[in-house]
């Protein structure tokens, strides 16, 4: 047993507890907080695999800001009204039905590819003809490359996305001061120096 | 068990490196605090800390004790293990990204090829200590404090990837030891003058230094996510808001300030060891921290918005574009001519 495969099951073992906690656990801002544990520990494995760019990847973007909007919103949610025992049971039928197509997948997929466990090496590592690069390098010289159309085409649905949820939620209400900044600083003839005398005053 | 006992020794190393960064770290954290107010004194003409220890260099140690011994209260109506992580978690996280800054040639305590990320990603964790901390509190002012600064902290990391990308970019790696050997002729400084200025003020922005500290505004928010803090949680807190700050000085030295380098190489500057050199860069750029700290008045919470949106985001895209156009042009990015 080597170093690695031990911090494996300490980071397996950590993500699959944290993943039942997420949903076993009755407070929303916990389940959040679980989640992340979980992202953390599947960066982990990505770090054991040797995928250290994907695994950064997953906490800057999943972690640090998609969980962080998450976890913004459930935070505000009243959630002490709104949890009782009959909405678990609402729910019970759903979810089983979305696990058991989860694991019929799986096994779909185990049966078919006939994964053989004494080629780990070559799984963790199927790029052999980039051994020779970080593998920075390597994603980047195959995303850009190959896949540059795929890549430029998400890039614009999640464009449409945030121009799509700007539109549905921007309205101009009527009597809101704004602070136009260029006019603020500007004082080009807004600006006048008056001699005053004193006792009379002066008009502006 | 034998696994533990092959890498013993290596193990005993690691913790040895450790400590070898944890306690300069520490030193030099007493030593911000306590120039920080020294120099925010002097610019107020005040004498500031000055009774404790010679010239008051004992202030820090002694309030640090005194928080030591101070009784932690938990309040009645927070989620308490929430509530004690909550500054576990910023110190921890604040120390951790210290492994992979090189101080010198060669003395770093993890050499990773994605150094940068990896210290982008740790100080986008940061921001879960304090919207923990603002949220287990359940108090108003801590939450209030709590969601200014995930807001605050989010929206600047934006500009400080982008600018990260326009360094990148010259020198065609992500480890930190190669982004300071890339300086070795001009500090990037001088060529991304801009994007240093973009990234001095969005460091200050992510530690929630002043003019941008309205997580912890005292005129509106008591302390923000601290107020229910006290003693040793507080003290987390603190130590773990200035190592972020002297992080992100360590960051902008590596990034623009050509980190161990130093100035020109030539005979009696260069035998002077790089950990001297990186020390005084960090030290100068934690000295405009403070100045900045004593002389500007803090931001309205919609400029800050405005600044970080509209100001910063398109200026370092557009740096973004210009640098690399730039570089493609005159065919000057790493690996083309």
């Amino acid at each position: 047993m080597s170093i690695s495969l031990l911090t494996f099951y300490l980071f397996s073992a950590i993500l699959l507890l944290s993943s039942l906690m997420v949903i076993s656990t009755k407070n929303p801002v916990h389940s959040v907080l679980f989640l992340i544990l979980a992202f953390l520990n599947a960066a982990g494995i990505f770090v054991i695999l040797h995928a250290e760019f994907l695994a950064m990847i997953l906490i800057i973007v999943y972690v640090g800001a998609v969980a962080v909007l998450f976890l913004f919103v459930v935070m505000m949610l009243d959630f002490k009204t709104s949890l009782g025992k009959d909405n678990i049971l609402q729910y019970m039928p759903i979810g089983l039905l979305i696990g058991l197509v989860f694991i019929a997948e799986l096994v779909i997929v185990l049966i078919n590819t006939r994964l053989d466990l004494s080629n780990i090496q070559i799984l963790s590592n199927p790029l052999d003809n980039f051994s020779d690069q970080s593998n920075t390098e390597a994603i980047g010289s195959i995303l850009y490359t190959n896949y540059v159309l795929y890549f430029q085409l998400s890039g614009v649905i999640l464009l449409v996305a945030m121009v799509g949820s700007i539109v549905l939620t921007l309205r101009d209400r009527e009597g809101v001061k704004r602070q136009i900044v260029s006019e603020q600083v500007d004082r080009e003839g807004k600006i006048e120096l008056v001699d005053v005398k004193s006792g009379e005053g002066v008009d502006i | 068990m034998n696994v533990l006992q092959s890498n013993f020794f290596e193990l005993i190393t690691i913790i040895f490196y450790c400590i070898l960064i944890f306690v300069p770290l520490l030193v030099g954290v007493v030593l911000a605090l306590y120039a920080d107010r020294k120099i925010w004194a002097a610019v107020q003409k005040r004498r500031g800390p000055n009774v404790v220890g010679p010239f008051g260099l004992f202030q820090v140690p002694a309030d640090g004790l005194k928080f030591i011994f101070k009784e932690i209260i938990l309040p009645d109506s927070a989620d308490k293990t929430v509530f004690l992580i909550a500054p576990i978690i910023t110190l921890a996280l604040s120390i951790a990204a210290w492994a992979v800054i090189p101080v010198q040639a060669g003395v770093v305590l993890a050499n990773i090829n994605v150094g940068i990320l990896y210290i982008f990603a740790i100080s986008s964790l940061g921001v879960y200590g304090i919207l923990m901390a603002g949220w287990a509190s359940n108090s108003k002012y801590p939450f209030f404090g709590a969601l200014r600064s995930a807001a605050q902290m989010v929206s600047y990391e934006v500009s400080i990837g982008f600018v990260i990308v326009t360094v990148l970019m010259c020198v065609g790696s992500l480890n930190l030891s190669e982004i300071v050997l890339a300086q070795k002729n001009i500090w990037f400084f001088i060529p991304l003058f801009p994007m240093f200025i973009v990234f001095f003020i969005s460091a200050l922005a992510e530690t929630n230094r002043p003019p941008f500290d309205l997580p912890e505004a005292e005129s509106e928010l008591v302390a923000g996510y601290q107020t229910e803090y006290s003693g040793m949680p507080f003290v987390l807190f603190l130590f773990g808001e200035y190592i972020n700050i002297l992080l992100m000085c360590a960051m902008t030295t590596i990034l623009f300030l050509g980190g161990w380098l130093p100035p020109i190489d030539v005979y009696p500057l260069n035998a002077i060891p790089g950990f001297v050199w990186f020390i005084l860069k960090v030290t100068l750029v934690f000295y405009m921290f403070a100045m900045v700290k004593a002389f500007v008045p803090r931001y309205r919470y919609d400029q800050l918005m405005r600044l970080g949106w509209k100001v910063f985001l398109p200026l370092s895209l557009l740096a973004v574009v210009l640098t690399s156009s730039i570089l493609f042009f005159f065919k000057l990015a790493p690996g083309m001519s």
